[in-house]
């Protein structure tokens, strides 16, 4: 299963963290901590795999991908393909690009409730539920079509990304520039 | 940081509300985004978190709003700071009807709190509420909850909607169902246990992401019991065939592969059900063969699938065709450029290996590229493939590199990991003693303090038994490369504490033993060691025991002149200056070490010999826990009236042990502080006494111990040995059974066995035939060819050295290194039955004296050999070691001391009063039982020499029974036998539990170091030596009394050395009250609530006034002590007048043996 999902800036800032386990406020930043400084002295070029035992306990993998400031990381155990996780992360990280139309740290940051429903409707209880990003994001809309408050309606997707696409671009590649990757 | 810089315009414009946040928020991340360092970023976090607390809880806050500062507290929470304060807001937005409001709530609370928390409780209503919704989404978002909040107690109350939603007409909630199903099964296997046939339901669900869903609960299922579900084998590849022939629509499609995520998730499951299956294996090769054809490798997804593939031919049923496809794919891994692609294959090429051996060899270059890559998932995933492909013929190569490594990297975690695997290793496969040894030293040398303390043990055990060669000198040049290499490499700086404990030992038990360096160098350099790191203790104290045992093995080889200090002054005194250090240490541990080390050296030869026989760590030593020698006198005991014995839990409850613990208690029900311990004192302090005046006093001995003797008449000055005998008896066996662990002593069943159980097996070990290292068989035997590629030399070279080779010494390889002595006669055996074949006869050709295959590391590969694995009479072997030792010029040298030379020897030698105690010391240290049954018999027949032939018979064997019998007669057996015998009995047991413990900890439980009990009995110990090592000259004494019996003179001498017996009690009581001080405030510091619970005034007043009573009690007990020994000197007197008379010696013959008796039990029951 999937013990957890990090995603973290460059500079060591959590922007997004699901532990599907409960841990503390405490060792959760202990952890962040640790796997950032682990990445941190990852060399380029080199696989997306870790074995992570020493962070997470016995039987602990990691993938990470680093997409522009971000890394994506997901921790799991041997039941789990890495190749698929790493996968998986392109998948999430896909499904983000279509909700926020090129989708950059600051997306991340501000639309933080957003990612947590996009993540849900990927993994639920630590086992991957569904992997087709329409899917996803019909999902997602779904709930964002649903009952908004009536006062300032927040905008809808498309039309908030729009406004943020134009001027502010911190992922430099498109998602299909990834994936030749 | 300076990319949110720039955009730091462009958050104006997000201000508007773009973002659908507000500006707060928005400045608040930019604030922190611009953070120049960690304190910065606490105080605006810390500022963030203020002005929410104050602003959350205002009155009427628009919904909006409040959903916003939610959304900031999880923020400011994911940052590390206690965002606590607004959970109970996060609770209550659950509750609101809006369903972007109720998901926010949601949200927060499973990122807030825990399934245990407090305030779920509040949240399950509304989950209830909410998976009855109309609304599918806001069910949805109960399921989610439901799988982070619910907890096994809370399961039932959501349990039947749960199950209800599986049958939904929105396949979103039905997977979803599935899921909160199946965190249930995670939580709580028994709460959904009646629900599990829902799973198999839902596999047939009209929509293929439901039944994707359900297989992650199935593969679950499948890894706890496949064989429940080996029914649906065939459903399984039905779906995987249709997924894999594009007939699920094409929404499932991902990079153009059809549901690549349902095919790996299927294919975990067939490699579970496949696995050891033939029959469910057939079904599934076609399939699996269809996907290694079809499957994309270009994408990444499609070699996670072929991964999966290969994952699956190497779990299930071999078949020859996929393994091709495997290798082939794993082939175009390796060759990849890709890092990750490399890593699969290194890590697919690993599951292979098991069932291919050659597939290794295609690929040993890209192996040797992956092991010198930088990237260290690579290098470490590559090394755990070497250690699975390790043989004897790579062994050197394969462990240099990991030990290299291992000294590169600074993460602890996978030091210690490949030290680990190193050692295992090198055990397994070392192709010659030295290299091993050099290669243990490696280890311990860069990773000595992250290894398991175990690693150690098993190191010293397996240089104390060698390698499993029957001959000797295999064993004695491993020892002495041991002892060389440690020499040489002791000088280093800071070594790690638990090598320096291994050299300690080893220098130690066989610094000497081969003659090549001097006692006075080795001691020398244990000085140095133990100077050098003062502050490890433990260090300190294996390098005092090893001077001990280099002492002593000096002492016994009769080079006795060499360490008195005249001789060799210069190291005579370090070592006496590091001796005297530490017998005022700190550490108890160490000073009775030290105090031990100056009483042992300070024994004869003889005394030394049995308490510390060179080399013998590998004996083992038979404790007679219920000590049933005695019985017979406990039998004879109770036939004259003695009280039987009352096990200590019967006895408590019953009485008030005295008033000093009375006033304890009463204290201790005021305030609640725990004195239960103090009762450990009192025991140990009446039987501390006895030593005073054993051979005079007899009253002493029965030291007023109210609860017990209440009612037996104290008639002063007749000595009742009926009640003597008993309560030392008690004293003592209680001290003894504490030490081994044993709940009760059963004595009182008065059975009549005198078998001999306290023995040293001469020689024969008895460990475990196997040690662990060995118990995990490598299948690593298969051929290897050249490298046929044109390459670098140095990389050809190196393939050459892991790959090559292996044919030659194969059979080595297969075989673990170690054997334990005791099988080495089988293996003998077994080698030569097996020499028949090629491989081994090479082998016995070859390294004729090097590895013994051990029986139970069989080849597989070898049937024969497996079927003809012969057994040994291990009587015979016992027969044969008996014999060989039976030569009695060998005593000082052999291994152990040898009792059938002793005995041989005995007669012979002249028997002076003064040799004589020695003597029987040596006899009775070798041989406990026959002496103190003859010891007890004599003394209940009241000091006649009267030897019960049928006790002694029953000794180990009959031969030696007799000549001790023989020699009993000679001597004139002296009632004080008991009392040296278990004096003796405690010094070889102290000895030996330190050599096992430091060779095998896994034999003695813990050792029970620590515990009071253990101190006590070394404290006693203590006591003795000391007294008869300062006791006046045995000679003087027999000359006076030149006309007196042996026994009686023994007595006299007691007499004598009373005086220092008496400073010694002052000294004990002393001690004693300290004692209790001390662990008074020991426990003071173990009680938790302590400081809570009461003041520190009344705990002052409490220890003042126990130490108070304590000392009242002691210094009564002293007075009377003294005042016995007044009367009894008198009567000593009175004898020496009266001598002549024979009725009167018996009469005093009659009282010493008692006072002997008990002060034999009661030094050792303390």
């Amino acid at each position: 299963m999937i013990k957890a999902v990090l995603v973290i800036n460059t500079q060591g800032k959590p922007r997004l963290t699901k532990f599907y386990g409960f841990l503390t406020v405490e060792k959760q930043q202990e952890l962040i901590r640790s796997v950032f400084g682990v990445l941190c002295s990852r060399a380029e070029k080199v696989s997306n795999f870790m074995e992570v035992d020493s962070i997470f306990g016995p039987d602990s993998r990691l993938v990470y991908k680093h997409y522009a400031t971000l890394y994506f990381i997901f921790v799991f155990d041997s039941s789990e393909n890495e190749l698929a996780m790493l996968d998986l992360i392109q998948v999430f990280v896909e499904t983000l690009d279509k909700c926020f139309r090129n989708v950059c740290e600051l997306d991340i940051v501000f639309n933080y409730n957003k990612l947590h429903s996009i993540l849900d409707e990927i993994i639920s209880g630590g086992q991957v539920l569904e992997t087709s990003s329409t899917e996803i994001m019909r999902a997602v809309e779904e709930i964002s079509k649903c009952s908004l408050p009536p006062s300032p309606p927040s905008l809808p997707p498309s039309v908030m990304s729009e406004s943020a696409s134009n001027s502010i671009s911190l992922v430099p590649k498109t998602v299909s520039g990834w994936r030749s990757r | 940081m300076e990319q949110l810089k720039t955009i730091g315009r462009e958050l104006a414009m997000g201000s508007q509300g773009g973002f659908g946040q507000s500006k707060e928020f928005l400045d608040l991340v930019k604030s922190i985004g611009e953070a120049r360092s960690k304190a910065e970023e606490d105080r605006i976090v810390l500022r963030e978190i203020e002005s929410l607390k104050r602003r959350i809880v205002e009155p009427g806050i628009p919904k909006r709003k409040m959903k916003e500062y939610i959304i900031r507290l999880v923020y400011v929470e994911m940052l590390g700071h206690d965002a606590s304060f607004g959970y109970i807001h996060a609770v209550k937005m659950t509750h609101d009807d809006n369903l972007v409001l109720k998901r926010t709530g949601y949200l927060a609370v499973t990122l807030f709190l825990n399934e245990d928390h407090d305030l779920i409780i509040l949240i399950v209503n509304t989950i209830q509420k909410d998976l009855k919704s109309d609304n599918y989404l806001i069910v949805c978002a109960a399921l989610n909850a439901v799988c982070k909040l619910i907890n096994e107690e809370t399961i039932p109350a959501v349990l039947p909607q749960v199950v209800e939603l599986l049958g939904h007409s929105k396949e979103a909630v039905r997977k979803k169902a599935i899921m909160a199903l199946h965190r249930f099964y995670h939580k709580s296997p028994s709460s959904v246990s009646h629900l599990l046939s829902n799973f198999r339901k839902k596999l047939c669900d009209s929509d293929p992401g439901v039944m994707g869903a359900t297989l992650c609960p199935l593969f679950d299922l499948i890894t706890n019991d496949a064989n429940s579900y080996k029914d649906l084998v065939v459903s399984f590849v039905s779906i995987l065939k249709q997924v894999a022939e594009h007939r699920l629509p094409k929404a499932y499609d991902y990079h153009q592969l059809p549901a690549p995520f349902i095919q790996i998730r299927l294919l975990k499951i067939l490699a579970l059900l496949g696995s050891g299956d033939k029959q469910a294996s057939e079904h599934m090769y076609t399939v699996v063969g269809d996907i290694f054809r079809k499957c994309d490798s270009s994408s990444n997804i499609g070699n996670a699938v072929l991964y999966e593939c290969i994952c699956c031919v190497s779990s299930i049923h071999l078949n020859p065709k996929l393994l091709e496809a495997a290798a082939d794919v794993i082939a175009r891994f390796l060759k990849s450029d890709s890092h990750n692609l490399k890593y699969m294959g290194i890590d697919a090429l690993g599951r292979l290996i098991k069932l291919s051996p050659e597939i290794a060899e295609q690929h040993q270059l890209a192996v040797i590229d992956c092991l010198e890559d930088p990237d260290d998932t690579l290098k470490r995933k590559t090394f755990e493939l070497l250690y699975k492909m390790t043989k004897s013929s790579n062994v050197e190569v394969i462990v240099d590199r990991m030990i290299d490594y291992m000294i590169s990297i600074n993460d602890n975690h996978y030091k210690t990991e490949i030290a680990s695997r190193c050692v295992e290793l090198a055990e397994q496969f070392a192709p010659s003693n030295h290299w091993f040894i050099q290669t243990m030293n490696k280890v311990f040398e860069h990773a000595g303090d992250l290894v398991n303390i175990k690693v150690a043990h098993n190191l010293m055990r397996l240089i104390a038994e060698g390698f499993g060669e029957d001959d000797d000198t295999a064993d004695s040049q491993l020892r002495s490369s041991a002892v060389e290499s440690y020499l040489h490499i002791i000088g280093e700086p800071k070594l790690p504490s638990v090598f320096l404990q291994v050299i300690c030992w080893v220098l130690g038990e066989y610094g000497t033993a081969d003659g090549k360096f001097s006692a006075s160098y080795i001691t020398g350099k244990l000085c140095d060691v133990a100077e050098s790191y003062s502050s490890d203790e433990t260090v300190k104290g294996y390098a005092v025991t090893a001077l001990m045992k280099i002492y002593a093995f000096e002492i016994a080889a009769g080079r006795k002149l060499d360490i008195l200090p005249e001789n060799s002054v210069i190291w005579h005194m370090e070592c006496q200056s590091l001796i005297e250090e530490l017998s005022a240490s700190h550490s108890t541990d160490l000073q009775q070490r030290a105090y031990e080390l100056q009483a042992v050296i300070g024994l004869d030869v003889r005394a030394i010999g049995s308490i510390m026989p060179s080399d013998a760590s590998c004996e083992d030593i038979e404790v007679d826990k219920s000590l049933s020698f005695l019985n017979g006198y406990v039998e004879k005991s109770l036939e004259k009236g003695a009280q039987s014995y009352i096990p200590e839990n019967e006895r408590f409850g019953m009485v008030n042990i005295s008033n000093f613990r009375n006033q304890d208690q009463l204290e201790v029900t005021s305030h609640g502080l725990r004195f239960e311990a103090y009762e450990l004192p009192k025991p140990s302090v009446q039987s501390r006494t006895p030593p005073i005046s054993v051979a005079s006093s007899t009253e002493l001995v029965p030291v007023p111990e109210p609860s017990y003797y209440r009612e037996t008449p104290q008639t002063a000055p007749v000595p009742s040995s009926t009640d003597t005998g008993p309560s030392g008896l008690k004293l003592r066996l209680d001290g003894v059974q504490k030490k081994w662990g044993r709940p009760t002593y059963s004595s009182s069943s008065a059975s009549t066995s005198n078998s001999s159980s306290l023995k040293v097996v001469n020689g024969v070990t008895q460990v475990d035939g196997v040690s662990s290292g060995n118990s995990k068989t490598h299948e690593t035997s298969y051929d290897s060819r050249r490298p046929q590629v044109e390459i670098s030399e140095e990389k050809q070279k190196l393939a050459a050295s892991l790959f090559g080779g292996s044919s030659k010494t194969e059979r080595r390889s297969s075989t673990g290194h170690k054997v334990a002595k005791a099988s080495s006669h089988a293996s003998e055996k077994f080698h030569t039955s097996k020499s028949t074949t090629i491989y081994s006869a090479d082998n016995a050709v070859e390294k004729p004296n090097l590895v013994q295959p051990p029986p139970d590391l069989l080849d597989l590969g070898e049937p024969i050999v497996a079927s003809s694995a012969p057994s040994v009479d291990p009587f015979r072997q016992l027969e044969e070691l008996l014999d060989s030792t039976q030569d009695p010029g060998t005593f000082g040298g052999t291994k152990a001391p040898d009792f059938m030379a002793l005995y041989a020897e005995t007669p012979a030698g002249g028997r002076s009063a003064g040799v004589a105690l020695p003597l029987s010391l040596n006899r009775d240290g070798d041989n406990l039982i026959p002496g103190l049954s003859n010891a007890s018999s004599n003394t209940v027949h009241g000091g006649t020499t009267v030897t019960n032939p049928s006790q002694i018979s029953k000794g180990p064997n009959v031969k030696e029974a007799l000549e001790k019998d023989a020699l009993v007669r000679q001597m004139g057996v002296t009632p004080s036998d008991l009392g040296f015998t278990l004096l003796l009995f405690l010094l070889r047991s102290r000895y030996m539990e330190k050599a096992t413990s430091s060779a095998a900890p896994a034999k003695i439980g813990g050792g029970g170091g620590g515990s009071r009990r253990q101190s006590d009995l070394n404290r006693s110990f203590k006591l003795a030596i000391r007294s008869l090592l300062t006791s006046c000259s045995k000679q003087e004494l027999a000359k006076a009394f030149s006309n007196f019996s042996n026994a009686e003179q023994e007595s006299l001498h007691r007499l004598f050395i009373q005086d220092e017996f008496e400073s010694l009690c002052l000294e004990t009581q002393v001690g004693t009250a300290l004692e209790t001080v001390e662990q008074l405030v020991e426990e003071k510091n173990l009680d938790p609530l302590f400081s809570e619970k009461s003041n520190i005034m009344d705990a002052v007043q409490n220890l003042s006034m126990a130490k108070r009573n304590e000392i009242h009690y002691l210094m009564g007990m002293l007075e009377k002590a003294e005042e016995q020994n007044r009367c009894l000197q008198d009567r000593v007197e009175l004898l020496r007048q009266k001598m002549p008379d024979d009725s009167g010696i018996s009469v005093v013959m009659e009282k010493f043996k008692s006072g002997i008796l008990s002060y034999g039990t009661c030094s050792d029951g303390i």
